[in-house]
């Protein structure tokens, strides 16, 4: 995974609460078996006039002229600002890969959704939680002022704004470690490896009906 | 199976014995009551971070072809293996046609899909039902139908309404892809504990009031954000009432309330539900089980962090009438007012859900008429389900103004049950169409899908924009409900369709 430390980009702002992972991502390109190419359909139903399936070329489809990020103004923004329950819904990772494949590095809002923002850290993508009040202002802001950029500092856990006033965010130290190195999760697990299976080894004892094979049990109906 | 009598025996006693030591001990040094999410938590930990991040153990590993398959991919790019393959039940149920199947899938996307899966079972040695099995289904419906979800177990699926497992006691919760790598790898998940939150339902919830119903007026007390950070433990005298399937139909929607889990203590009635199922332990092994699930609740004097309380004696039928599971109102109500709406950001999500809706406020619910009725998901696609709506349907037709009405059962196992009883015909006869198990228009990967400015009565559990077609308008109700908008052909109060 990229590890993220401090990150400057253009903000694009999502003014609505509870956007979800079937708005983030719509089912139809949930069918590809590849962790790229989700960019071009981040948000379809909102961005685009006609309807999409996977395999269009999408550079050809009626853009819808009001949504947000087709707004020439924020073309290249890298950090998406939005309001509360951020990523809710589906568990579909897929929101998360379609974010970065189109370039959003951080996301910004009072609150996500729990499967949302755990899926963020796996990929290098950073949720921030800022209290309500600090978005709303970072919203009058990007709205009255043309070309406006956040820095994002991880390792200083604040977010700066072009003034240079500087707002806290809280990470859990584990997560925050992770994505400033970068680190494969499953290699860190792995290194405990001797630990789980003295964990199966006590638990079999306690909980043996917890270590039936099913493929050995002839499962047919009741 | 003698020798295993006797060291069940044996085991009984010193547990007996264990027992009354600790009963010894916490009478000196008191433990402190814990909740059930307490305890199924504490049993899964294999090793604390200083943060407090544990590495958790899963018990078993519910797969799916949409989710899993770049999770296989990272697994052979790294030349890893499966850590305990036996833990693993994987079946696909998002793409499959409902339709007749013996041509297989005519998308070619869908099928790569599913092939995919079929392909990556293999190559890592997996327990798996295919399209053909009978008992393929929704992973939901399955994992309990089969016993593979047991009480006491963390159950985990790149879904996420695993929650559903919850129902029977257990830690259930659904993860993003490169999680469920992480558990194909090494069988944990890095994770920290959420808040505990107690939401308990008091009372005697009236005729054709359902755990569906119970679940829609949660979400709309508390929002779709209400349990977020949450392990959600239902529980009262109202949840007591509920069939295990209707706590599933309830935990399956903690998710739309945001909880990380939603799970019911276990009782007798999940023993009678459990018992005999095909991987549900058997002879002694069952009696250890059930002597070790007794314990699977919250202590007397447990503390949560949050706690909500509802009536259900005041509850009505429900209706979701925006694009968020908390636009909710009962069949009696009217389409609210944004302009009634004081917080800001709240009425604009209003007005932008009746607009994509086509709703007017104040119309009344009963007066918004349906295209299309589905009855099926894994919120509602279980045998009971599919009892409630027969009961309504028998001996009415599908009214002329719905276009397509069909019944999606939840499994090859509940749509053999259901066809046992007659339930096919009565549906059949109505007017429905009668479909093979799968996922189908709850989210509509398959071909089963709204047209755009098609409106549906769903049994399902997302109300989304786009969430059953672009364009399509859903509104979330119970089986009960459903059937009879399909008979009506707009939202009824059942009592007065059918009565009390």
């Amino acid at each position: 995974m990229e590890p993220f430390t401090r990150h400057t980009g253009l903000v694009v702002p999502l003014d609505r609460p509870n956007v979800d992972t079937d708005a983030i991502i719509p089912k139809q390109y949930l069918k590809s078996v590849r962790r790229t190419g989700f960019g071009p359909n981040l948000f379809d139903d909102w961005r685009y006039l006609d309807p999409g399936e996977p395999g269009m070329d999408h550079s050809r489809r009626r853009v819808n002229p009001d949504f947000v990020l087709n707004d020439p103004r924020y073309r290249g923004a890298t950090i998406l600002l939005a309001r509360d329950n951020f990523g809710c819904g589906s568990s579909r990772e897929h929101a998360v890969w379609a974010l970065m494949d189109y370039g959003i590095r951080v996301v910004i809002a009072p609150s996500f959704a729990d499967i949302f923002y755990s899926n963020s850290f796996k990929n290098g993508l950073l949720p921030v939680v800022l209290p309500a009040d600090t978005v709303d202002r970072l919203f009058r802001e990007v709205g009255a002022r043309p070309g406006y950029a956040l820095t994002v500092d991880l390792e200083r856990q604040e977010v700066v704004t072009p003034d240079g006033e500087r707002f806290a965010f809280q990470v859990d130290g584990f997560r925050r470690h992770r994505l400033l190195h970068g680190l494969d999760d499953i290699a860190l697990t792995l290194q405990h490896a001797d630990e789980i299976r003295a964990y199966e080894r006590r638990r079999a004892e306690e909980a043996p009906w917890l270590f039936q094979d099913l493929q050995a049990v002839r499962g047919e109906g009741r | 199976m003698g020798a295993g009598w006797s060291a069940g025996r044996a085991w009984l006693a010193l547990t007996a014995r264990v027992a009354t030591l600790a009963g010894l001990v916490g009478e000196i040094w008191p433990m402190p009551a814990r909740t059930l999410y307490d305890k199924l938590w504490e049993a899964h930990v294999v090793r604390e971070e200083p943060d407090g991040t544990a590495l958790l153990y899963i018990d078993r590993h519910l797969v799916h072809e949409v989710t899993s398959p770049q999770a296989f991919e990272g697994l052979r790019l790294a030349g890893r293996r499966v850590w305990r393959p036996a833990t693993v039940l994987a079946v696909p149920d998002h793409n499959v046609p409902t339709t007749d199947r013996s041509q297989g899938i005519q998308d070619p996307v869908s099928r790569v899909q599913v092939e995919t899966l079929e392909r990556n079972v293999r190559e890592f040695g997996l327990p798996a039902f295919g399209m053909d099995d009978p008992r393929q289904g929704i992973v939901h419906v399955i994992g309990p139908e089969q016993g593979a979800t047991l009480p006491g177990m963390t159950v985990v699926c790149g879904d996420s309404h695993t929650s559903t497992h919850g129902a029977l006691g257990a830690l259930a919760f659904g993860i993003g892809t490169s999680e469920v790598e992480h558990v194909l790898a090494t069988q944990c998940l890095a994770q920290k504990k959420s808040r505990a939150m107690l939401v308990r339902v008091d009372g005697e919830a009236p005729p054709w009031v359902t755990a569906k119903d119970i679940a829609l007026a949660i979400i709309g007390e508390i929002g779709t954000a209400g349990g977020t950070g949450h392990a959600m433990e239902f529980g009262g005298a109202a949840i007591r009432a509920l069939s295990v399937e209707g706590r599933m139909t309830l935990c399956n929607m903690s998710i739309e309330a945001g909880a990380r889990a939603g799970m019911v203590a276990v009782d007798d009635k999940t023993l009678a539900y459990v018992r005999g199922r095909p991987f549900a332990p058997k002879g002694a092994l069952w009696e250890r089980a059930e002597a070790a699930w007794a314990d699977l609740h919250s202590d007397a004097g447990a503390s949560f962090d949050r706690t909500v309380v509802l009536d259900a004696g005041r509850l009505l039928p429900q209706v979701t009438w925006g694009t968020s599971p908390e636009m909710v109102a009962p069949v009696t109500g009217r389409v609210p007012d944004p302009d009634a709406e004081a917080d800001r950001v709240r009425a604009l999500g209003m007005r932008r859900a009746l607009e994509y809706m086509g709703l007017e406020p104040g119309t009344p619910i009963t007066a918004i008429p349906l295209d299309k009725v589905f009855i099926g998901s894994c919120t509602n696609s279980r045998i009971e389900d599919l009892r409630a709506a027969a009961e309504v349907v028998r001996g009415r037709r599908v009214a002329g103004n719905v276009k397509l009405a069909m019944v999606v059962p939840g499994s090859g196992l509940v749509k053999r049950q259901a066809e046992a009883e007659g339930l096919d015909r009565v549906f059949r006869e109505a007017g429905f169409e009668w479909r093979e198990p799968g996922c189908s228009m709850c989210l509509a990967m398959n071909a089963d899908r709204l047209e755009p400015g098609e409106r549906c009565a769903s049994t399902s559990n997302r109300n989304f924009e786009g969430r059953q077609g672009q364009g399509g308008r859903t509104h979330l109700v119970s089986p009960a409900m459903a059937a009879a908008a399909a008979v009506a052909g707009h939202f009824v109060d059942p009592r007065e369709l059918v009565g009390s």
